[in-house]
Formats: C-alpha cells, structure tokens, sequence
C-alpha cells in the first residue's frame, strides 16, 4: 500500500512545480513527473506475484503472467505523453524568440 | 518486492523536489533524468520489458530535446520569492501565496479521491484479472503473437492505435507549424 501513496507523493510534487515556478521548461518537468506518476500506477495495479512478463513461451508451460492490459494502455499513453512534451518545448522555443525570456510572468501581451 | 520499490520511488521523489528547486536549468533537466530512469528501473522490476523499452527512448529523446531548447538561453531560475521589496519596503508577494494556496487546496481535492480510490485497490500482487483473461487465453491463436502486449495494442485494441497515430501526426503538424519562421507571402496587389 506504501507504494500507492510514494505515487501519490510524487504527482503532487509535479502539481507543486506547475503551479508554484515562473519558468516554462520546470513547468514541463512538473508535467512529465505527474506523467511518470500516473503511469507507474497503472502499472502496479496490474502486477501480479510472482507472475512472469507477458511473453509466451514453450518453455514454461500454464505460468502466471502480469495483467498485460495495462501495460497496453501505458505504452500508448507514453508516445501520447512524448507528442504533446515536443508540443510545449516548440511554444517555448517560440516564446523565447519572441520575448527573449522563459519567464511568464513576462508574457503578457496578446499579439502574436 | 514492496520495499524494493518504496526505496527507489523515495529515489525518485528526492531527485524531482531537486530538479524543481535547482538554481540552473540544466542541472534540473538532469535531475529531472533520474525519474525518468528510474521509473525504467520500475517498470523492469514489475514484469513490463516493453514499456521499459519504450520509456528509455522517450526520456533520452525529451532530454535531448530539452537540452536543445535550453542550451542557448539563459539558464538562470527564475523563482518566484515570498517577499518582495518596492524601494525598500518589504511586500508579502500576494501571487505566490495564492499559488500555494492552490496547491493546498487541490491536494486536499485529489486526497479525498485518493482516500476512495485506495479502499477498493487490492494490496500490490494481489491482481486478479479479469478482461485479460480471455486476451491471454486466446492471443496465440488469434493475433499470432507471442508478445501479448504487442497482441493487445495492434490486434484487440487496435482502435486506440489508430487514435495514437491520429494524435501524433496532429502533434506533429502544431510542430511545424509553429516552429515555420516565415509565413506565406501576401501575394503583391496586380499580379
């Protein structure tokens, strides 16, 4: 159960930096470890004891393997979570060109 | 098993208070590495050689890519500090006390979801599956793979790949868009 709440933990810090730092790039890093968070969940939801990866083999036969389910679901959900990082890291690169800095509370002007 | 990870998860949530409070940006980024891997180290201790695959490249391809948008430009953290003086009189910074503010009350919201979600959670390696199952069963035969996750993604959830690809080349395409410097010439008046 421990492992549950160190997850927990860990979301709240990525919450932590999105709210609390005034840098873009931390803001993102504050994104991914929510990312990380949720991901290592779902997958120690699915464990199982003892049980082996979801790999079929002749060798051991009727073994038991780990729920490969979501396992799936993560894979999907970290080239998703890579798309939509390369996204803001390319804002950022706009931002910085246009502002000279990386700080937002320095982007305050509408205009393109 | 259990303690394994608890040690390495307090690893990661020590590397992540670091990386959000580091006085340079690389160093952040670095710190921000050692999630990243350990979390490989993670997924490889709880049986999923794929996701831990997949998550190396992720994470070497968004360091280098954040390395790259950092590297020519200043580097120098930009915090926002509790008190701030005007001509000599120290303010209390209303902004970042409204910041923490949020913090706290969304952490209040998300515990109570937590507290919930827990009670019905079985205690770790106590899983019983129940759609997989069938998917486990019935894989070899019907997908031909001997990789069930592979099974799973390409074959009995082949839709939600399809939604993947779909989200990737949009991705793709806001890139590019917003990275094109120039854009399209204003055609000139009697041409």
């Amino acid at each position: 159960m421990i492992v549950y709440i160190l997850c927990f933990i860990l979301f709240l810090v990525g919450l932590f930096g999105i709210l609390t730092s005034r840098n873009i790039i931390k803001i993102v890093i504050g994104l991914s470890f929510m990312e990380f968070s949720v991901y290592l969940f779902l997958v120690l939801i699915g464990y199982i004891d003892n049980g082996q990866a979801p790999i079929l083999s002749d060798n051991i036969a009727a073994a038991k393997y780990v729920d490969p389910l979501p396992q799936a679901m993560v894979l999907t959900a970290i080239v998703i979570g890579l798309a939509t990082k390369a996204m803001l890291l390319t804002m950022a690169i706009r931002i910085y060109k246009k502002f000279n800095t990386f700080d937002i509370r320095k982007v305050t002007s509408l205009k393109g | 098993m259990e303690i394994t990870l608890s040690i390495l998860l307090v690893f990661m949530i020590v590397g992540a208070v670091y990386a959000l409070f580091a006085k340079d940006l690389l160093s952040a980024l670095i710190s921000c590495g050692i999630v990243g891997y350990g979390l490989v180290i993670c997924f490889l201790l709880l049986k999923a050689p794929d996701l831990a695959i997949v998550q190396i490249v992720v994470e070497t391809i968004t360091l280098v890519i954040m390395v790259a948008v950092i590297l020519d430009s200043t580097r120098k953290d930009l915090k926002e500090n509790i008190v701030i003086r005007e001509k000599g009189i120290p303010f209390i910074n209303a902004r970042y006390v409204f910041n923490v503010l949020t913090v706290v009350v969304l952490t209040l919201f998300f515990l109570f979801f937590f507290n919930q979600a827990i009670d019905r959670l079985e205690p770790l390696g106590q899983h019983v599956t129940r759609m997989a199952t069938g998917y486990i069963e019935n894989a070899a035969e019907k997908t031909g793979s001997a990789n069930l996750v592979t099974g799973i993604i390409f074959d009995f959830r082949g839709y939600d790949t399809l939604g993947e690809a779909t989200i990737l080349f949009t991705a793709v395409m806001g890139v590019l868009t917003i990275l094109r410097l120039k854009g399209r010439k204003e055609q000139v008046n009697g041409e």
